[in-house]
């Protein structure tokens, strides 16, 4: 038999119908999760055609993207911080897995928190499933070894009624990252340092395997930073095989087997990664060794330099109006630029380690004044773990705001938005124009440069308040 | 869904690389429980001001736009998010067919759910497209052409399947149910569960 990668093992092992000339494989998923924003409509089809969802124990819903981070105990509250087309969409999502029978982390779970934190916390997600969602930061949940990608609404309603998706194969690239990373420098810069060097669409049609030295050294929660990423260079999932780290992370987790099925299911995991001579359709290597913290300066994750880089010259209309839009100059760097708003949070970092980064370029530290800075825990199990470290107080003593978990900031449709002319240093994963509320403009960067910029108040390299 | 075989229409073009699904439809419209009359919505960010009123600069505002069912878009067009009401929100508007040299992955699956025609051309009629705003344009789905004002046929690649399901205006839910005796079996005979 030929050599496999990762991506081919996960693939044929879902398969239900061979792909064919006449149509796409049927392609079994395993985990399907879900939220208020993505569903209604495919709840809908069901309930037109009478269907039920097929596999109730196999889906998993959350609110997170229209929710508020005010502190929400009940449908009440709701109605007093929400704006009501996005409480009528939440009281919706929890009518909906009521009537279909479908297991909801909502306002009463202690795992409630954005989808992509709370699978991998709960250890629904585990190498070796198909694991889809109505979001495309789905990919988040392939740093376990899983094939983990995001659909829309009309695929949701398909997973729900059947518990598969018709999917051509796509093909496989190789992101190898080599090399020690520097003290101050992280996965986020790892990742954003990628998507500069292939671009925005360099991922398109093909699945990525993260691999090398770098990638085999960092913890599941930076692994989750560089896959949740993988959509904004264009692929749709991208995968780390499992090894020890995944294996210790999910140990004891809530959903994961217990007993001799959990042996059973380590022993299948150890057989995913990649064989040695598996061939991909294309290959890519990252030296991180001499890597600075990145920051974005333009409207898409491919527009990005090193903090101490000159922001790029070039001609094109596309480009300079990227430039006015966010009102930076070309010829200088972005460091020292002024900030209104700084927010550490989103699916891209917001778990346990990401606040601790954070915290620690802040001890005993203010943000600057004039600067509005939001922390937002991706889940309430981060948000408890915080705060029996005591974060939260770095971050309130520091002058920050506390928050329950959600989206929040990273998109504007849940109250938290970045008002229209104001630059905010995000730690979120899209600067599109407008993502964080109409006019607003967005410079992504790693909790450590989100949080060395609210001190600053201006763009700013954590390196060194790290160092001392 | 109407099943589709020609679409004729001139072109209204959108010239920027990269267009995200935010610019297409941004988030706030995104707390609707229906996919109908989104339309409004579409490019909402670029299509009004601060007031609420139309800008005259951007480009689908422009009287000459009025009634264009082809938009002509930059490379790499509906990038970002998996949100569906993005061509819903195009359908709505009453874009039938979307011409780019590239068209990203969740949004061109999407498109082909609901019956908006991804059309991804080389970058010579590309180009040529882009310089000709309003050119008339007729797209054969069955013939997997785009014929141009000048008599040039352009080739486009589509999936036989989704090809097969637009023509028909057939929804692939129907095919998937026909699946059942196949999925049950994969279900008992896999050799791990979930």
């Amino acid at each position: 038999m030929s050599a496999k990668s990762l991506f081919a093992k996960v693939w044929d092992d879902h398969i239900v119908v061979p792909e064919s000339d006449d149509h796409p494989a049927v392609l079994y998923i395993d985990l399907h999760l879900t939220h208020e924003v993505t569903s209604p409509q495919a709840f809908s089809v069901l309930r037109e055609r009478g269907l039920p969802v097929r596999r109730t124990d196999l889906t998993l819903a959350t609110m997170d993207h229209s929710t508020p981070t005010l502190p929400v105990r009940s449908f009440k509250d709701l109605e007093v911080v929400a704006e009501p087309k996005a409480a009528a969409q939440i009281v919706k999502l929890d009518k909906n897995c009521a009537e279909f029978g479908v297991k909801l982390h909502g306002f009463d779970s202690e795992y409630r928190g954005i989808v992509h934190v709370i699978g991998p916390e709960l250890g629904a997600t585990q190498p070796g499933k198909t694991i889809v969602c109505g979001d495309s930061h789905t990919s988040t949940h392939g740093a376990f070894g899983a094939l983990a990608f995001g659909i829309g609404t009309t695929e949701v309603g398909h997973v729900m009624a059947t518990q598969c998706l018709l999917q051509r194969r796509p093909k496989t690239f190789a992101v190898n990252f080599e090399g020690q990373l520097p003290h101050g420098v992280t996965a986020k810069d790892m990742i954003l340092a990628l998507i500069g060097q292939i671009g925005v669409d360099g991922g398109v049609g093909h699945v990525f395997e993260y691999r090398g030295s770098t990638i085999a050294g960092l913890d599941m929660e930076q692994r989750m930073t560089i896959c949740n990423m993988s959509i904004e260079a264009g692929a749709r999932a991208g995968m780390i095989a499992p090894d020890d780290t995944t294996i210790e992370y999910l140990a004891g987790r809530p959903l994961v087997p217990q007993g001799q099925a959990w042996e059973a299911a380590v022993a299948r995991w150890r057989s995913l990664p990649s064989d040695p001579d598996a061939r991909f359709d294309r290959e890519v290597t990252l030296d991180v060794s001499a890597l600075r913290p990145m920051v974005t300066f333009g409207t898409n994750p491919g527009m990005v330099v090193a903090i101490d880089d000159a922001i790029p010259e070039r001609s094109d209309a596309n480009f300079r109006k990227a430039l006015e839009y966010m009102g930076v100059t070309a010829g200088r760097p972005l460091a020292g630029h002024p900030v209104d708003i700084v927010f550490v949070g989103s699916c891209t970092n917001s778990r346990l380690s990401d606040l601790e980064q954070a915290a620690a370029v802040m001890k005993g530290r203010h943000v600057a004044k004039g600067v509005r800075m939001l922390v937002v825990p991706g889940s309430q199990q981060v948000k408890k773990a915080a705060e029996a470290r005591g974060l939260d107080r770095v971050f309130t003593e520091a002058g920050a705001e506390w928050r329950e978990s959600g989206c929040s900031m990273c998109l504007g449709m849940n109250g938290d938005t970045v008002p229209s002319g104001q630059l905010a240093v995000s730690t979120s994963n899209r600067n599109f124009e407008g993502r964080q509320g109409k006019g607003a403009r967005t410079v992504l960067a790693s909790p450590a440069t989100a949080a060395a910029s609210a001190l600053a108040g201006s763009v700013a390299d954590p390196r060194p308040y790290l160092a001392n | 869904m109407e099943p589709i075989s020609v679409i004729r229409s001139r072109t209204v073009v959108l010239p920027y690389d990269d267009v995200d699904t935010d610019q297409i439809i941004p988030a706030r419209y995104l707390t609707t429980t229906t996919r109908e009359g989104l339309g409004e919505a579409a490019f909402a960010d670029w299509r009004y001001d601060a007031q609420g009123e139309p800008r005259a600069d951007f480009e689908l505002n422009r009287p000459e736009a009025a009634g264009c069912r082809v938009l002509v878009a930059g490379h790499n067009f509906g990038c970002g998010s998996s949100r569906e009401h993005a061509p819903w929100a195009l359908l709505d508007y009453g874009i039938l067919a979307v011409i780019s040299t590239e068209i990203a992955d969740i949004f061109r699956s999407n498109s082909l759910k609901n019956g908006l025609l991804p059309v991804v051309v080389d970058q010579q009629a590309h180009a040529w497209l882009l310089a000709n705003p309003g050119a008339e344009v007729s797209i054969d789905l069955g013939a997997r052409k785009v014929s141009l004002p000048d008599g040039r046929e352009v080739a486009f690649p589509i999936d036989g399947f989704s090809r097969y399901c637009l023509m028909n205006g057939i929804d692939q839910l129907g095919f998937l149910l026909q699946q059942e005796a196949q999925i049950v079996s994969f279900e008992q005979n896999r050799p791990w569960q979930p």
